[in-house]
């Protein structure tokens, strides 16, 4: 290793390995291309970062080539190969992304591909003549490549501050509206001025978000160095870690719909619910290893035995008040889940995911079909479910109701995290690892896998009663597979069997795309790339359990050593 | 120092592992074969249904389950080839139909299509066949490879992913909206037979169906690609030591799948006359039961497996719904089908024609 770094780099940009780079330039130039196939960039083209300089649109692509030339500049090369190398495929990328923009109109591509219409192609020309376009569209890629040709050289305690800087500015623009908000009217107002005009940042607002960011990121990765180097030194001091990253993501749930509003409250609680139905089935498959794609199901028996039980409709049975009737709801939900588990307990792994997720649509289709109607109220389901009420005081704007959903998983979160560390989740891990070893050393399958789908039902029947208490009604639509494959995604995004994962995962992929309302269409599109990229690159999830970790990195045979010699390297 | 257990008491262990799970098991078959019998004969005493429409029925449900086999083909490959269950196969056939939609609205406008059906056929063919090849490589290249050697569930997430992107995929290029597929006269023409009238599409697409699987089936037993193929079904490391390259195999394997999801789409448009973004997902999942209803792995065993599904979906509401005085019998046709996939999946995950698989799986 010694001797490559002492060897001096060659700097001749003839040793560019010119069919690599080619290659990386057209796959990432196909990834533009795509986006702009999908509908994805003309969307993102309707959304300022920086009012009349760069939209998100642009943004994206410019991504898409500094990718380009950051994948295909290599570090063993020297800088000028990689930056020649950088340059070419951004430059390649480019080109492919503007010969789609010129190939729109002759072809009449837009008879097939509802997206790829004029304004599209105006769009990829920059607005210019075709061959002027052309022209500058490569000399970006040629710049972005060349970027992140040099983002790759430089040593990751300046890189990571950049990256943060680069996206605390990208949130500041996409959130403008909500930020303006909470900075309108109040002793911050001159820095709204500053940075912000009617539709979004200015330019010098950008420069200043961009600077201090980095500043303080610079300072943040410096720190957080060094305390990872004391840490280092006391072995394992880092156990009190978890716990305050937990604490600040609680505090943050709690101060968020103060500051920001009822429509704040309205995507909170959501994302509460999402985080109940998360921890739920984190017990299912993150510790116990059981993949149930059934899990909506548990949520639908929870929202319906509320609403059945609490409405002023004359398909309910009984006019419970909410408190009697979520205990109720949840209890229901453990049945289900114990029937639902029974069949299925010798049903392992892949086939598991298959039969629970045929069970869920079982339980759709009946539920929507004519033959439950009388019973449930078909595809119209039950209306007029009342709020809940304590002590005479309704809970009914969307920011109550996000309080008690809060309140609940806390709840439903210590009951989460104490049942992690004791015998049944250890039980549960153990089968997750292997169950015929697991039989084998006393553990009793059918109680633990049982236990495993009543509990994980549990979280998600409390989470369906706050359901329909939060729409006031309950329909089958409601209902749909997506549920079971949106909680799925944000305990994979946000780290199997970890409960902050679980929290973190919630806010990404629930939060997020409410907040950003009109990309919500891509959501799901959003999902898809995030289960394939995580599973490939990151299968601990973004903020994994330490056991996971630790097992995931063995198993691929990596060093446990912290990040911090690949700097002295550069 | 072994511990001597008295035999009674080993009895009484063994008793007590019959335990409430097996009873409720056994309770659930036995309530399940108990509506299915209970049904039928009520249907039978009703005397609604004649039996031109009874035949009607059958041969409905051998299209659909020619759609069904076609689809469970590249289920039992992959799955033979991989151990993965391709989640993403359906949204293959979808692929396919999307494309097959395109040209034929393309030849229904300059009338191509409504006079000359054969060519016109070929060329939708070979376009759906083509594009679900072409997806499923790609998705085999930049989704599935990384996980070669991985076990456990990371492998079959990242199938949810691909299905989930591929249906998005489509619905951002080509919107969300259901799209009729054209149908010129050839299509609706009806053949009578002893007094039946069958359509002729039906008939086309049950032919074309056992022509395909005929050609499958030479394929994969007479090439030497076939044999690679068998032999890292069989064992994939002995394989790759006797010189086989398992990646071509692969590869090979998911062109098979998706030229048979290809034409599954095709077959798809006929039957339902229309394409929508998320159509390959209720057929994906049930052609994967019956890929495990023939016995995963096994080419003769998805097609019977298909065609098994095909005719309980199609003539199982009838039979056993109707004569409990269900209302709406239709509408369950997909719980029947999830209940003979949930059945097998439990009772008999070897499938019909399965044979070792069963202990290896997990």
């Amino acid at each position: 290793m010694s001797i490559a770094i002492l060897k001096a780099p060659s700097v001749s940009v003839a040793s560019v390995d010119v069919a690599r780079t080619l290659r990386m330039g057209l796959l990432l130039g196909g990834v533009g291309v795509y986006l702009a196939a999908v509908g994805i960039l003309a969307m993102f083209n309707e959304r300022w970062i920086i009012v009349g300089l760069l939209t998100l649109g642009y943004g994206v692509l410019g991504l898409v080539y500094l990718v380009a030339g950051m994948i295909s500049a290599r570090r063993g090369a020297g800088l000028m190969t990689a930056l020649a190398s950088g340059i070419l495929s951004g430059a390649i990328a480019g080109l492919t992304v503007s010969v789609l923009g010129l190939v729109i109109g002759p072809f009449s591509l837009q008879s097939v591909f509802t997206q790829l219409n004029g304004k599209l192609a105006d769009s990829l020309a920059l607005g210019l003549a075709p061959l002027s376009g052309l022209l500058v569209m490569l000399g970006i890629g040629a710049v972005c490549g060349a970027i992140g040709a040099i983002l790759r050289f430089t040593p990751l305690t300046v890189r990571r501050p950049l990256v943060i800087a680069a996206l605390v500015t990208v949130t500041a623009g996409l959130f403008q509206e909500l930020i303006q908000i909470m900075l309108q009217d109040g002793p911050l107002t001159p820095v709204q001025d500053l940075i912000y005009e009617w539709e979004g940042l200015t330019a010098q607002g950008a420069a200043i978000v961009f600077v201090v960011a980095f500043i303080l990121a610079l300072i943040g990765v410096q720190i957080s160095r060094r305390r990872a180097r004391a840490a280092a030194a006391k072995a394992n001091a880092d156990s009190g870690q978890s716990l305050t990253k937990m604490g600040m993501i609680f505090l943050v749930l709690v101060l968020l719909p103060l500051m920001g509003g009822n429509y704040i409250g309205q995507v909170l609680l959501l994302v509460g619910l999402y985080i109940l139905m998360g921890m739920g089935l984190n017990l299912e498959v993150g510790l116990a290893g059981l993949l149930d794609l059934g899990f909506v199901g548990f949520f639908a028996v929870g929202a319906y035995v509320t609403a059945l039980l609490t409405a002023n409709h004359p398909m309910a049975i009984l006019h419970l008040n909410f408190w009697v009737a979520m205990p109720i709801a949840v209890l229901a939900s453990v049945v289900v889940g114990v029937l639902f588990g029974i069949p299925v307990l010798g049903v392992r792994g892949d086939y598991l995911a298959v039969a629970t997720m045929g069970l869920g649509e079982i339980v759709r289709v009946l539920v929507v079909s004519d033959a439950a109607k009388p019973l449930l109220g078909g595809p119209l389901g039950i209306t007029q479910v009342p709020k809940p009420a304590i002590f005479g005081y309704g809970l009914t704007t969307p920011i109550q109701l996000y309080y008690l959903t809060l309140v609940a998983s806390l709840v439903a979160g210590l009951i989460a995290w104490r049942l992690e560390g004791s015998r049944l989740g250890r039980a549960w891990m153990a089968l997750r690892d292997d169950e015929d070893v697991a039989a084998a050393l006393g553990i009793d399958r059918i109680e633990c896998k049982l236990l495993a789908y009543g509990l994980g039902a549990a979280f998600a029947g409390l989470a369906g009663s706050i359901f329909a208490v939060m729409l006031a009604s309950v329909y089958p639509s409601s209902f749909q597979l997506v549920v079971s494959i949106n909680v799925l995604a944000l305990i994979i995004v946000g780290g199997m069997g970890s409960l902050p994962g679980v929290a973190i995962g919630s806010l990404v992929l629930i939060g997020l795309p409410e907040l950003l309302r009109e990309f919500g269409e891509y959501r799901y599109l959003f999902y898809g790339v995030a289960l394939i990229f995580m599973m490939q690159f990151r299968p601990e999830g973004l903020m994994p359990s330490k056991v996971r970790k630790r097992e995931l990195h063995a198993a691929m045979g990596e060093t446990s050593e912290p990040a911090v010699p690949t700097a002295r390297a550069a | 120092m072994a511990v001597q257990i008295p035999e009674d008491r080993l009895k009484i262990a063994r008793l007590s592992r019959i335990s409430i799970v097996d009873v409720l098991l056994w309770a659930l078959r036995i309530g399940v074969l108990g509506v299915v019998i209970a049904g039928t004969i009520g249907t039978l005493i009703n005397g609604r249904y004649g039996w031109t429409q009874w035949v009607d029925f059958v041969v409905f449900g051998l299209t659909l389950g020619s759609i069904y086999a076609q689809i469970a083909l590249g289920y039992t490959m992959v799955y033979g080839v991989l151990r993965l269950i391709n989640f993403a196969h359906g949204d293959f056939m979808m692929s396919g139909a999307f494309s097959a939609f395109f040209v034929a609205n393309a030849f229904y406008r300059s009338g191509f299509l409504e006079s000359h059906p054969v060519p016109a056929l070929l060329c939708i063919l070979i376009t759906s066949m083509i594009v679900s090849t072409a997806v499923a490589l790609l998705a085999e290249r930049f989704a599935y490879r990384p996980f070669r050697r991985v076990v456990g569930l990371a492998p079959l997430i990242c199938a949810i992913g691909v299905s989930f992107f591929l249906q998005q995929t489509f619905r951002g290029m080509f919107g969300s909206s259901i799209r009729a597929y054209p149908d010129p006269s050839w299509q609706r023409a009806t053949i009578s037979f002893l007094g039946i009238e069958v359509q002729a599409v039906e008939l086309l697409v049950i032919g074309l169906a056992v022509l395909f699987m005929i050609g499958l089936y030479l394929i994969v037993q007479y090439t030497k690609m076939g044999k690679a193929m068998r032999a890292v079904a069989e064992d994939g490391d002995a394989a790759a030591l006797m010189g086989i390259d398992v990646d071509k195999v692969v590869v090979f394997t998911f062109m098979l799948g998706g030229a048979m999801a290809g034409i599954a789409g095709v077959f798809y448009c006929f039957v339902y006359k229309q394409v929508y973004f998320y159509m390959g997902f209720t057929p994906g999942i049930k052609a994967f039961g019956a890929a495990v209803l023939g016995g995963i792995g096994s080419i003769p065993g998805a097609v019977l497996g298909g065609f098994f599904l095909g005719l309980v979906e199609s003539v199982g509401p009838a039979l056993f719904l109707d004569g409990l005085g269900i209302p709406g019998p239709y509408q369950l046709r997909d719980v029947i089908a999830f209940t003979l996939l949930i059945m097998v999946l439990i009772f008999r995950p070897n499938g019909i024609l399965g044979e070792r698989l069963g202990k290896k799986r997990a």
